[in-house]
């Protein structure tokens, strides 16, 4: 049961979201997990003023029983599968943490963002709240996330999800190397 | 029997995200420091297979579990919105570490603060609805 408590291997972890994508294909779906982010924002009712919202969500519901299920996973993965430690990053990295205040004795996410004081906190809710905006609103921008465009897009040899992923990273490298020292 | 198979496809999933370490904010910020292969290791070895996978199905027009043909759309011929969305979607993945799949996988593994990056997620989702018009495409 090792191989499954440790973490995995990149080259394991890496052919099962290819066999994830292949599955969904054969059940006839896609692969891709921002757009639940739309049919969430349809389901609340934001159709009725804006027309990007008003479509047939519930023909998109097939894919938040695939939400369900990932949260299911994360669960499963945090308390049956691992002892949540932190992952073992590369040295170079550990050391940098420290300018960010950052601890090198973390859990799987930093506790200085995800801890449950983080709620008691509002630069942490800000820098939460702000993070998720830009998520939300520059995937649905390029119509796609990391599923959609990085793994699905890519598969199909689409050239606007290359110029997607080479936006992904130019706001990545921009973020950790430009604004993070402002940040933290 | 279908929403019990995607729910496993989830479940499967979430495992994958988490046991993988792409789910992790320290992996993500390690990947665009170029100090780990780790993360473009799996980028990679999902790209390989994908790509097989895809052009397989889309070779032999390979029909679904249901006998449908399999219909893979492709992007539409923009360039502005891929470019634009891609670095706003970038700066919010390095800064909460999760792209939107980890998001949900995180808040299953117990940690809640993913909830107020969720709500800022949907709410600019949101915003990019009522703004569409206004924007480059």
């Amino acid at each position: 049961m090792d191989f499954l408590f440790n973490p995995w291997p990149w080259y394991v972890s890496g052919f099962l979201i290819a066999l994830t994508l292949l599955v969904l294909l054969l059940l006839g779906k896609r692969f891709g997990m921002s757009s639940n982010l739309r049919t969430l924002c349809a389901i609340c009712g934001a159709g009725k003023k804006t027309p990007f919202f008003n479509f047939d969500w519930k023909s998109e519901s097939w894919n938040l029983i695939v939400v369900v299920g990932a949260i299911m996973g994360g669960y499963i993965g945090a308390h049956f599968l691992s002892d949540g430690s932190m992952p073992e990053i590369s040295e170079a990295t550990k050391v940098s943490l420290e300018q960010l205040h950052i601890s090198e004795q973390n859990t799987y996410l930093p506790k200085e963002l995800f801890s449950i004081e983080s709620f008691s906190d509002y630069k942490t809710i800000l820098v939460l709240l702000i993070g998720g905006l830009l998520i939300g609103f520059g995937t649905r921008y390029a119509g796609g996330c990391t599923s959609g465009h990085a793994i699905s897009g890519l598969s199909n040899l689409q050239l606007p999800s290359l110029i997607a992923v080479i936006g992904f990273f130019i706001g990545g490298l921009i973020m950790v190397h430009v604004l993070f020292p402002l940040i933290f | 029997m279908k929403k019990l198979i995607l729910l496993v496809v989830g479940i499967v999933f979430g495992i994958i995200m988490y046991k993988s370490e792409a789910a992790s904010w320290f992996r993500i910020y390690e990947m665009f420091r170029f100090e780990s292969f780790h993360m473009y290791g799996i980028i990679g070895t999902a790209l390989f297979f994908g790509i097989i996978f895809t052009q397989l199905v889309k070779k032999f027009k390979v029909k679904s579990f249901d006998g449908e043909p399999i219909v893979i759309p492709n992007k539409k011929a923009t360039r502005y919105n891929y470019i634009l969305g891609g670095t706003i979607f970038g700066l919010g993945w390095a800064l909460v570490g999760a792209c939107p799949g980890p998001i949900f996988v995180m808040i299953g593994a117990g940690f809640l603060p993913m909830l107020i990056v969720l709500a800022g997620a949907i709410l600019g989702t949101y915003l990019y609805g009522v703004l569409k018009d206004k924007l480059p495409h």
